[in-house]
Protein backbone atom coordinates (compact mmCIF):
# COMPACT_ATOMS: atom_id res chain seq x y z
CA UNK A 1 0.00 0.00 0.00
CA UNK A 2 1.00 3.77 -0.66
CA UNK A 3 -0.90 5.48 2.29
CA UNK A 4 -2.19 3.91 5.16
CA UNK A 5 -4.18 5.49 7.47
CA UNK A 6 -5.60 3.45 10.68
CA UNK A 7 -8.18 5.47 13.07
CA UNK A 8 -6.50 8.61 12.86
CA UNK A 9 -7.41 11.32 15.23
CA UNK A 10 -6.62 14.83 15.09
CA UNK A 11 -7.50 17.71 17.86
CA UNK A 12 -6.37 21.04 17.98
CA UNK A 13 -6.71 22.61 21.98
CA UNK A 14 -9.33 20.12 22.27
CA UNK A 15 -11.54 20.59 19.24
CA UNK A 16 -11.83 17.38 17.00
CA UNK A 17 -10.63 18.17 13.32
CA UNK A 18 -10.89 14.07 12.40
CA UNK A 19 -11.87 11.33 14.25
CA UNK A 20 -11.14 7.43 13.30
CA UNK A 21 -10.38 7.97 9.99
CA UNK A 22 -8.85 4.91 7.78
CA UNK A 23 -8.12 4.86 4.52
CA UNK A 24 -5.95 2.43 2.20
CA UNK A 25 -4.56 3.56 -0.74
CA UNK A 26 -2.90 0.86 -3.95
CA UNK A 27 0.13 2.64 -5.53
CA UNK A 28 -1.26 3.83 -9.12
CA UNK A 29 -4.35 5.09 -8.38
CA UNK A 30 -5.88 8.45 -8.64
CA UNK A 31 -8.24 8.95 -5.55
CA UNK A 32 -10.64 12.19 -5.07
CA UNK A 33 -10.89 13.61 -1.26
CA UNK A 34 -14.23 14.97 -1.14
CA UNK A 35 -15.78 16.83 1.65
CA UNK A 36 -17.14 20.63 2.68
CA UNK A 37 -14.73 23.27 4.02
CA UNK A 38 -13.85 22.16 7.31
CA UNK A 39 -14.63 18.43 6.70
CA UNK A 40 -11.17 17.75 7.61
CA UNK A 41 -9.90 17.43 4.41
CA UNK A 42 -6.75 19.56 4.87
CA UNK A 43 -6.43 18.04 8.41
CA UNK A 44 -5.79 14.74 6.92
CA UNK A 45 -3.28 16.57 4.24
CA UNK A 46 -1.28 18.29 7.30
CA UNK A 47 -1.31 14.51 9.19
CA UNK A 48 0.10 12.81 6.00
CA UNK A 49 2.55 15.63 5.55
CA UNK A 50 3.51 15.51 9.35
CA UNK A 51 2.64 18.62 9.92
CA UNK A 52 0.08 17.80 12.81
CA UNK A 53 0.43 14.41 14.65
CA UNK A 54 -2.35 12.38 15.03
CA UNK A 55 -3.05 12.17 18.61
CA UNK A 56 -4.54 8.66 17.86
CA UNK A 57 -3.95 6.19 15.02
CA UNK A 58 -1.35 5.31 12.71
CA UNK A 59 -0.13 6.33 9.33
CA UNK A 60 2.16 4.67 7.37
CA UNK A 61 3.49 5.75 3.87
CA UNK A 62 4.96 3.01 1.82
CA UNK A 63 5.12 1.17 4.30
CA UNK A 64 7.16 3.51 6.60
CA UNK A 65 6.44 6.17 9.07
CA UNK A 66 5.70 9.79 7.96
CA UNK A 67 8.99 11.34 9.26
CA UNK A 68 10.91 8.53 7.44
CA UNK A 69 8.89 8.74 4.06
CA UNK A 70 9.71 13.02 4.31
CA UNK A 71 13.47 11.95 4.96
CA UNK A 72 12.75 9.74 1.11
CA UNK A 73 11.13 12.11 -0.15
CA UNK A 74 7.88 10.06 -0.77
CA UNK A 75 5.31 12.58 0.21
CA UNK A 76 4.87 16.01 -2.00
CA UNK A 77 2.22 18.67 -1.40
CA UNK A 78 0.79 20.85 -4.16
CA UNK A 79 -0.74 24.14 -1.92
CA UNK A 80 -3.46 26.21 -3.17
CA UNK A 81 -1.65 28.88 -5.22
CA UNK A 82 -3.87 31.37 -3.06
CA UNK A 83 -1.83 30.62 -0.01
CA UNK A 84 1.23 31.42 -1.69
CA UNK A 85 3.02 34.91 -0.85
CA UNK A 86 2.96 35.89 -4.76
CA UNK A 87 5.23 39.01 -4.52
CA UNK A 88 7.93 36.67 -2.80
CA UNK A 89 10.87 37.22 -5.14
CA UNK A 90 11.78 33.82 -6.63
CA UNK A 91 12.06 32.49 -9.80
CA UNK A 92 9.62 29.57 -11.19
CA UNK A 93 13.18 27.86 -11.98
CA UNK A 94 14.09 28.29 -8.31
CA UNK A 95 10.32 27.22 -6.93
CA UNK A 96 11.16 23.91 -8.89
CA UNK A 97 14.29 23.77 -7.65
CA UNK A 98 13.01 24.05 -4.22
CA UNK A 99 11.63 19.88 -4.97
CA UNK A 100 15.21 18.74 -4.82
CA UNK A 101 16.82 20.40 -1.63
CA UNK A 102 15.66 17.04 -0.11
CA UNK A 103 18.02 15.64 -2.16
CA UNK A 104 21.33 17.84 -1.58
CA UNK A 105 23.21 18.34 1.28
CA UNK A 106 23.67 20.77 3.79
CA UNK A 107 24.28 24.16 1.59
CA UNK A 108 21.29 22.67 -1.03
CA UNK A 109 23.91 23.58 -4.08
CA UNK A 110 22.23 21.79 -6.69
CA UNK A 111 24.22 19.26 -9.01
CA UNK A 112 23.86 18.74 -12.75
CA UNK A 113 21.47 16.15 -12.01
CA UNK A 114 18.85 18.37 -10.26
CA UNK A 115 19.36 20.72 -12.95
CA UNK A 116 18.15 18.40 -15.13
CA UNK A 117 15.31 16.97 -13.05
CA UNK A 118 13.99 20.47 -12.80
CA UNK A 119 14.14 21.17 -16.30
CA UNK A 120 12.38 17.84 -17.36
CA UNK A 121 9.55 19.22 -14.52
CA UNK A 122 9.21 22.15 -16.09
CA UNK A 123 8.98 20.64 -20.13
CA UNK A 124 6.55 18.39 -18.63
CA UNK A 125 4.10 21.12 -16.94
CA UNK A 126 5.04 23.30 -20.14
CA UNK A 127 6.26 26.42 -18.57
CA UNK A 128 10.61 25.95 -19.50
CA UNK A 129 10.36 29.59 -21.50
CA UNK A 130 8.98 31.35 -18.34
CA UNK A 131 11.69 29.41 -16.25
CA UNK A 132 13.17 32.90 -15.63
CA UNK A 133 9.75 34.82 -14.44
CA UNK A 134 9.00 35.76 -10.87
CA UNK A 135 6.71 33.54 -9.28
CA UNK A 136 3.80 36.40 -8.99
CA UNK A 137 3.79 37.19 -12.53
CA UNK A 138 2.54 34.28 -13.60
CA UNK A 139 -1.14 33.17 -14.46
CA UNK A 140 -3.20 31.59 -11.75
CA UNK A 141 -2.93 28.28 -13.49
CA UNK A 142 0.80 28.59 -14.84
CA UNK A 143 1.63 29.12 -11.00
CA UNK A 144 -0.25 25.62 -10.23
CA UNK A 145 2.12 24.12 -12.97
CA UNK A 146 4.80 25.61 -11.26
CA UNK A 147 4.19 23.56 -8.21
CA UNK A 148 3.21 20.74 -9.69
CA UNK A 149 6.01 21.01 -11.10
CA UNK A 150 8.21 20.72 -8.03
CA UNK A 151 6.46 17.71 -7.19
CA UNK A 152 7.72 15.83 -10.21
CA UNK A 153 11.00 17.26 -9.45
CA UNK A 154 10.85 15.65 -6.36
CA UNK A 155 10.21 12.24 -7.34
CA UNK A 156 7.70 11.70 -5.51
CA UNK A 157 5.52 8.46 -4.85
CA UNK A 158 2.92 10.54 -3.06
CA UNK A 159 1.04 13.27 -4.11
CA UNK A 160 -0.92 15.72 -2.22
CA UNK A 161 -3.41 18.03 -4.48
CA UNK A 162 -5.03 20.73 -2.61
CA UNK A 163 -7.94 21.96 -4.81
CA UNK A 164 -6.00 21.33 -7.91
CA UNK A 165 -8.65 22.98 -10.17
CA UNK A 166 -9.53 25.85 -8.03
CA UNK A 167 -9.31 29.13 -11.04
CA UNK A 168 -6.96 27.43 -13.65
CA UNK A 169 -7.68 27.81 -17.15
CA UNK A 170 -8.78 25.43 -19.63
CA UNK A 171 -5.20 24.46 -20.50
CA UNK A 172 -3.87 24.26 -17.50
CA UNK A 173 -7.03 21.95 -16.50
CA UNK A 174 -6.44 19.63 -19.25
CA UNK A 175 -2.62 19.50 -19.02
CA UNK A 176 -3.09 18.16 -15.19
CA UNK A 177 -5.77 15.96 -16.36
CA UNK A 178 -3.31 14.35 -18.59
CA UNK A 179 -0.49 14.79 -16.01
CA UNK A 180 -2.18 12.65 -13.40
CA UNK A 181 -3.22 9.41 -15.69
CA UNK A 182 0.77 9.93 -16.37
CA UNK A 183 1.34 9.86 -13.19
CA UNK A 184 -1.33 7.06 -11.93
CA UNK A 185 0.61 5.23 -14.79
CA UNK A 186 4.13 5.50 -13.43
CA UNK A 187 2.80 4.02 -9.96
CA UNK A 188 1.96 7.03 -7.93
CA UNK A 189 -0.63 7.81 -5.99
CA UNK A 190 -2.61 11.04 -6.09
CA UNK A 191 -4.40 12.22 -4.00
CA UNK A 192 -6.79 15.31 -4.78
CA UNK A 193 -8.75 17.18 -2.21
CA UNK A 194 -11.78 19.24 -4.06
CA UNK A 195 -15.69 19.78 -3.59
CA UNK A 196 -16.24 19.54 -7.40
CA UNK A 197 -17.61 16.34 -8.44
CA UNK A 198 -17.71 16.49 -11.84
CA UNK A 199 -13.61 16.40 -12.03
CA UNK A 200 -14.30 13.02 -9.74
CA UNK A 201 -16.04 11.56 -11.78
CA UNK A 202 -14.23 12.39 -14.92
CA UNK A 203 -11.22 10.83 -13.87
CA UNK A 204 -10.72 9.79 -10.11
CA UNK A 205 -10.65 5.45 -9.96
CA UNK A 206 -11.21 5.93 -6.46
CA UNK A 207 -12.98 8.42 -3.85
CA UNK A 208 -13.08 9.20 -0.24
CA UNK A 209 -15.51 10.73 1.20
CA UNK A 210 -15.01 13.08 4.18
CA UNK A 211 -16.69 14.87 7.15
CA UNK A 212 -14.79 14.89 10.18
CA UNK A 213 -14.10 11.01 9.83
CA UNK A 214 -14.10 8.96 6.81
CA UNK A 215 -17.78 8.39 5.35
CA UNK A 216 -16.69 5.91 2.83
CA UNK A 217 -14.29 5.49 0.12
CA UNK A 218 -13.46 2.88 -2.89
CA UNK A 219 -14.14 3.07 -6.34
CA UNK A 220 -15.86 5.71 -7.63
CA UNK A 221 -18.81 4.48 -9.11
CA UNK A 222 -19.80 2.75 -5.94
CA UNK A 223 -19.18 5.58 -3.51
CA UNK A 224 -20.90 8.46 -5.38
CA UNK A 225 -24.24 7.52 -3.99
CA UNK A 226 -26.97 9.80 -3.98
CA UNK A 227 -27.04 8.90 0.35
CA UNK A 228 -23.39 9.24 0.68
CA UNK A 229 -23.41 12.42 -0.67
CA UNK A 230 -26.06 13.48 1.18
CA UNK A 231 -24.12 12.64 4.64
CA UNK A 232 -20.48 14.28 3.12
CA UNK A 233 -22.44 17.22 2.38
CA UNK A 234 -24.47 17.09 4.97
CA UNK A 235 -28.05 16.14 3.79
CA UNK A 236 -28.08 19.05 1.29
CA UNK A 237 -28.71 17.69 -2.51
CA UNK A 238 -25.19 17.37 -4.18
CA UNK A 239 -25.74 19.18 -7.02
CA UNK A 240 -26.21 22.77 -5.47
CA UNK A 241 -22.55 22.02 -3.91
CA UNK A 242 -21.00 21.04 -6.96
CA UNK A 243 -20.85 24.38 -8.87
CA UNK A 244 -21.58 25.45 -11.80
CA UNK A 245 -19.52 23.77 -14.01
CA UNK A 246 -21.71 20.18 -12.87
CA UNK A 247 -24.50 21.59 -12.96
CA UNK A 248 -25.69 19.68 -16.38
CA UNK A 249 -25.38 16.54 -14.66
CA UNK A 250 -26.72 15.55 -11.63
CA UNK A 251 -26.15 12.76 -9.46
CA UNK A 252 -29.55 10.90 -9.37
CA UNK B 1 34.07 65.92 -0.44
CA UNK B 2 37.72 64.41 0.50
CA UNK B 3 37.74 66.64 3.48
CA UNK B 4 34.18 65.84 4.86
CA UNK B 5 34.69 61.59 4.49
CA UNK B 6 38.26 61.95 5.74
CA UNK B 7 38.49 64.25 8.54
CA UNK B 8 36.08 61.94 10.81
CA UNK B 9 39.19 59.08 10.13
CA UNK B 10 41.57 61.06 11.96
CA UNK B 11 39.61 60.17 15.26
CA UNK B 12 40.09 56.55 16.55
CA UNK B 13 36.33 56.86 18.31
CA UNK B 14 35.36 57.89 14.80
CA UNK B 15 36.83 54.35 12.76
CA UNK B 16 35.55 52.23 15.64
CA UNK B 17 32.36 53.54 15.48
CA UNK B 18 32.64 53.51 11.05
CA UNK B 19 33.63 49.84 11.84
CA UNK B 20 31.47 48.33 14.03
CA UNK B 21 28.19 50.23 12.38
CA UNK B 22 28.97 48.78 9.01
CA UNK B 23 29.58 45.56 10.38
CA UNK B 24 26.39 45.70 12.38
CA UNK B 25 24.57 47.18 9.69
CA UNK B 26 25.70 44.52 6.93
CA UNK B 27 24.14 41.61 9.11
CA UNK B 28 21.14 43.29 9.73
CA UNK B 29 20.62 43.75 6.70
CA UNK B 30 21.05 40.46 5.95
CA UNK B 31 18.32 39.17 8.16
CA UNK B 32 16.17 42.19 7.50
CA UNK B 33 15.34 40.38 4.12
CA UNK B 34 13.78 37.37 5.98
CA UNK B 35 12.35 39.44 8.86
CA UNK B 36 10.17 41.53 5.54
CA UNK B 37 9.41 38.10 3.75
CA UNK B 38 8.52 36.48 6.64
CA UNK B 39 5.99 39.31 8.13
CA UNK B 40 8.20 39.61 11.24
CA UNK B 41 8.74 43.21 11.60
CA UNK B 42 6.53 43.19 14.60
CA UNK B 43 8.63 40.29 16.08
CA UNK B 44 11.88 42.32 15.31
CA UNK B 45 10.45 45.12 17.35
CA UNK B 46 9.30 43.10 19.91
CA UNK B 47 12.18 41.36 20.75
CA UNK B 48 14.50 44.26 20.55
CA UNK B 49 12.60 45.96 23.31
CA UNK B 50 12.17 42.63 25.22
CA UNK B 51 16.12 42.73 25.62
CA UNK B 52 16.37 46.01 27.89
CA UNK B 53 16.04 43.94 31.69
CA UNK B 54 18.16 41.44 30.00
CA UNK B 55 21.09 43.90 29.60
CA UNK B 56 20.53 45.90 32.90
CA UNK B 57 20.65 42.65 34.65
CA UNK B 58 23.78 41.53 33.21
CA UNK B 59 25.96 44.65 34.05
CA UNK B 60 24.61 44.50 37.54
CA UNK B 61 26.03 40.88 37.70
CA UNK B 62 29.09 41.93 35.61
CA UNK B 63 28.26 40.02 32.92
CA UNK B 64 28.55 40.16 29.42
CA UNK B 65 25.48 42.46 28.30
CA UNK B 66 25.04 40.09 25.34
CA UNK B 67 24.68 36.85 27.16
CA UNK B 68 21.63 38.90 29.34
CA UNK B 69 20.41 40.29 26.16
CA UNK B 70 20.12 37.35 24.29
CA UNK B 71 18.12 35.04 27.27
CA UNK B 72 15.45 37.91 27.35
CA UNK B 73 15.39 38.25 24.11
CA UNK B 74 14.87 34.35 23.83
CA UNK B 75 12.30 34.26 26.61
CA UNK B 76 10.17 36.80 25.33
CA UNK B 77 9.76 35.20 22.02
CA UNK B 78 8.85 31.88 24.30
CA UNK B 79 6.51 33.69 26.10
CA UNK B 80 4.66 35.45 23.18
CA UNK B 81 4.33 31.48 21.92
CA UNK B 82 3.51 30.20 25.64
CA UNK B 83 0.70 32.62 25.54
CA UNK B 84 -0.57 32.42 22.22
CA UNK B 85 -0.71 28.92 22.21
CA UNK B 86 -2.56 28.63 25.74
CA UNK B 87 -5.34 31.60 25.18
CA UNK B 88 -7.43 32.91 22.47
CA UNK B 89 -5.80 36.32 22.04
CA UNK B 90 -4.88 37.05 18.79
CA UNK B 91 -0.59 37.52 18.06
CA UNK B 92 -0.25 40.98 17.29
CA UNK B 93 -1.73 41.66 20.98
CA UNK B 94 0.09 39.19 22.62
CA UNK B 95 3.60 40.66 20.78
CA UNK B 96 2.35 44.05 21.86
CA UNK B 97 1.45 42.87 25.36
CA UNK B 98 4.57 40.59 26.20
CA UNK B 99 7.38 43.37 24.47
CA UNK B 100 5.61 46.48 26.70
CA UNK B 101 5.78 44.14 29.92
CA UNK B 102 9.39 43.26 29.36
CA UNK B 103 10.45 46.72 28.31
CA UNK B 104 8.66 48.10 31.62
CA UNK B 105 10.37 45.73 33.98
CA UNK B 106 14.23 46.76 32.24
CA UNK B 107 12.90 50.24 32.91
CA UNK B 108 12.10 49.86 37.03
CA UNK B 109 15.51 47.84 37.10
CA UNK B 110 17.58 50.16 35.51
CA UNK B 111 16.04 52.71 38.61
CA UNK B 112 16.53 50.31 41.35
CA UNK B 113 19.96 48.84 40.75
CA UNK B 114 22.68 50.75 41.62
CA UNK B 115 24.97 50.99 38.96
CA UNK B 116 26.80 53.16 36.10
CA UNK B 117 24.58 51.98 33.20
CA UNK B 118 23.31 54.92 31.61
CA UNK B 119 19.82 54.71 30.17
CA UNK B 120 20.15 56.59 27.34
CA UNK B 121 23.09 54.65 26.33
CA UNK B 122 21.01 51.31 25.86
CA UNK B 123 17.88 53.41 24.46
CA UNK B 124 19.77 55.73 21.90
CA UNK B 125 22.63 53.70 21.15
CA UNK B 126 26.23 54.77 21.88
CA UNK B 127 28.48 53.63 18.99
CA UNK B 128 31.25 56.96 19.68
CA UNK B 129 31.87 55.18 22.88
CA UNK B 130 31.90 51.86 22.06
CA UNK B 131 34.02 49.96 24.52
CA UNK B 132 36.68 47.38 23.68
CA UNK B 133 34.53 44.57 25.12
CA UNK B 134 31.74 45.64 23.45
CA UNK B 135 33.27 45.86 19.85
CA UNK B 136 34.68 42.04 21.02
CA UNK B 137 31.14 41.29 21.51
CA UNK B 138 29.49 42.88 18.41
CA UNK B 139 32.22 40.63 16.19
CA UNK B 140 31.28 37.34 17.76
CA UNK B 141 27.52 37.70 17.61
CA UNK B 142 27.51 39.40 13.61
CA UNK B 143 30.28 36.41 13.03
CA UNK B 144 27.07 33.69 14.44
CA UNK B 145 24.41 35.31 12.59
CA UNK B 146 26.01 35.59 8.92
CA UNK B 147 27.12 32.18 9.52
CA UNK B 148 23.70 31.12 10.36
CA UNK B 149 22.21 33.01 8.00
CA UNK B 150 24.55 31.75 5.09
CA UNK B 151 24.78 28.40 5.23
CA UNK B 152 21.00 28.09 5.95
CA UNK B 153 20.03 30.50 3.06
CA UNK B 154 18.31 28.34 0.96
CA UNK B 155 16.85 26.43 3.70
CA UNK B 156 15.17 29.66 5.17
CA UNK B 157 14.17 31.22 2.38
CA UNK B 158 12.28 28.09 1.72
CA UNK B 159 10.38 28.15 4.87
CA UNK B 160 9.64 31.51 4.42
CA UNK B 161 7.89 30.87 1.47
CA UNK B 162 6.62 27.62 2.03
CA UNK B 163 7.06 25.73 5.30
CA UNK B 164 4.45 22.98 4.35
CA UNK B 165 6.57 22.10 1.49
CA UNK B 166 9.53 22.41 3.89
CA UNK B 167 8.22 19.90 6.11
CA UNK B 168 7.12 17.50 3.57
CA UNK B 169 10.55 16.77 2.37
CA UNK B 170 12.03 16.16 5.86
CA UNK B 171 13.08 19.68 6.60
CA UNK B 172 12.61 20.29 10.48
CA UNK B 173 10.76 24.02 10.19
CA UNK B 174 9.83 23.96 14.08
CA UNK B 175 13.88 23.93 14.45
CA UNK B 176 14.26 26.84 11.66
CA UNK B 177 11.71 29.20 12.97
CA UNK B 178 13.27 28.72 16.73
CA UNK B 179 17.12 29.22 14.87
CA UNK B 180 15.78 32.56 13.24
CA UNK B 181 14.49 33.64 15.94
CA UNK B 182 17.33 33.26 18.37
CA UNK B 183 19.27 34.62 14.95
CA UNK B 184 16.52 37.76 14.87
CA UNK B 185 17.68 38.20 19.19
CA UNK B 186 21.55 38.18 18.57
CA UNK B 187 20.84 40.77 15.79
CA UNK B 188 19.12 43.08 17.63
CA UNK B 189 21.50 42.80 20.38
CA UNK B 190 24.28 43.62 17.81
CA UNK B 191 22.43 46.28 16.61
CA UNK B 192 21.49 48.18 20.14
CA UNK B 193 24.91 48.76 20.38
CA UNK B 194 24.73 51.48 17.30
CA UNK B 195 21.48 52.74 17.03
CA UNK B 196 19.81 51.47 20.65
CA UNK B 197 17.09 49.41 21.75
CA UNK B 198 13.82 52.19 19.99
CA UNK B 199 15.17 52.25 16.87
CA UNK B 200 16.99 48.70 16.56
CA UNK B 201 14.06 47.63 14.28
CA UNK B 202 14.80 50.14 11.89
CA UNK B 203 18.20 48.49 10.95
CA UNK B 204 15.92 44.87 10.69
CA UNK B 205 13.14 45.91 8.89
CA UNK B 206 14.30 49.14 6.21
CA UNK B 207 16.94 47.59 4.14
CA UNK B 208 15.18 44.43 3.55
CA UNK B 209 11.90 46.73 2.87
CA UNK B 210 14.20 49.16 0.57
CA UNK B 211 15.67 46.25 -1.37
CA UNK B 212 12.12 44.41 -2.30
CA UNK B 213 10.99 47.31 -3.77
CA UNK B 214 14.13 47.15 -6.03
CA UNK B 215 14.29 43.36 -7.33
CA UNK B 216 12.38 40.14 -8.18
CA UNK B 217 15.46 38.28 -6.89
CA UNK B 218 16.68 37.01 -3.69
CA UNK B 219 20.24 36.71 -4.18
CA UNK B 220 19.67 40.59 -5.24
CA UNK B 221 17.49 41.45 -2.75
CA UNK B 222 20.07 40.29 -0.03
CA UNK B 223 23.05 42.15 -1.93
CA UNK B 224 20.83 45.23 -2.11
CA UNK B 225 19.79 45.39 1.16
CA UNK B 226 23.03 44.59 2.60
CA UNK B 227 24.68 47.37 1.03
CA UNK B 228 21.97 50.08 2.12
CA UNK B 229 22.51 49.28 4.87
CA UNK B 230 25.88 49.12 5.02
CA UNK B 231 25.85 52.89 3.67
CA UNK B 232 23.57 54.14 5.39
CA UNK B 233 25.57 53.23 8.89
CA UNK B 234 28.59 55.16 6.81
CA UNK B 235 26.72 57.46 6.08
CA UNK B 236 24.73 58.34 8.94
CA UNK B 237 28.13 57.62 11.63
CA UNK B 238 29.76 60.88 9.17
CA UNK B 239 26.57 63.00 9.11
CA UNK B 240 26.08 62.72 12.60
CA UNK B 241 29.89 63.59 13.17
CA UNK B 242 29.05 67.15 11.14
CA UNK B 243 25.88 68.20 12.41
CA UNK B 244 26.72 66.94 16.14
CA UNK B 245 23.58 65.29 15.92
CA UNK B 246 22.45 61.66 17.41
CA UNK B 247 24.15 59.22 15.60
CA UNK B 248 21.14 56.85 16.08
CA UNK B 249 19.28 58.90 14.59
CA UNK B 250 21.17 60.00 11.51
CA UNK B 251 21.60 56.13 10.67
CA UNK B 252 18.02 55.63 10.45
CA UNK B 253 17.13 58.60 8.80
CA UNK B 254 19.48 58.10 5.65
CA UNK B 255 17.68 54.52 6.04
CA UNK B 256 14.06 55.87 5.58
CA UNK B 257 15.78 58.49 3.04
CA UNK B 258 16.65 55.24 0.76
CA UNK B 259 13.33 53.53 1.41
CA UNK B 260 11.88 56.94 0.48
CA UNK B 261 13.88 56.91 -2.87
CA UNK B 262 13.36 53.27 -3.83
CA UNK B 263 8.96 53.66 -2.95
CA UNK B 264 9.13 56.85 -5.10
CA UNK B 265 11.52 55.75 -8.44
CA UNK B 266 11.79 51.31 -8.32
CA UNK B 267 11.72 50.60 -11.64
CA UNK B 268 9.00 48.12 -11.39
CA UNK B 269 7.65 48.47 -7.49
CA UNK B 270 7.68 52.27 -7.31
CA UNK B 271 5.21 54.72 -7.66
CA UNK B 272 6.48 56.69 -10.89
CA UNK B 273 7.38 52.98 -12.54
CA UNK B 274 8.22 53.03 -15.66
CA UNK B 275 6.99 50.87 -18.59
CA UNK B 276 3.99 48.47 -18.40
CA UNK B 277 3.25 46.58 -14.79
CA UNK B 278 3.22 42.66 -15.12
CA UNK B 279 1.29 41.14 -12.28
CA UNK B 280 0.46 42.48 -9.05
Amino acid sequence: MRIEADQICVDYNGSVALYDASLHLPPGCICGLVGMNGAGKSTLFKALTGFVRPSRGRIRINGMRVAEAQREQAVAYVPQSESIDCGFPISVWDVVMMGRYGAMNLLRIPRQSDRIAVRDALQRVELLELRQRPIGTLSGGQRKRAFLARAIAQRASVLLLDEPFNGVDVRTEKLMAELFLQFRDEGRTILISTHDLSHVRAFCDLVVLINKTVLAYGETSEVFTPENLALTFGGLPPNLLSGPSSSEEGPT
Amino acid sequence: MSAWLLEPLSHDFMVRALLISALVGGVCGLLSCYMTLKGWALMGDAVSHAVLPGVVLAYALGLPFSLGAFVFGVGSVATIGFVKQKSRIKEDTVIGLVFTGFFALGLVLVSKTRSNIDLTHILFGNVLGITASDIQQTLLISAAVAAVLLILRRDLLLFCFDPTHARSIGINTGMLHYLLLSVLSLAAVAGLQTVGIILVVAMLVTPGATAYLLTDRFDHMSLLAITSSVLSSLLGVIISYWSDSSTAGCIVLVQTGLFLLAFLLAPRHGIFKRGGDIGA
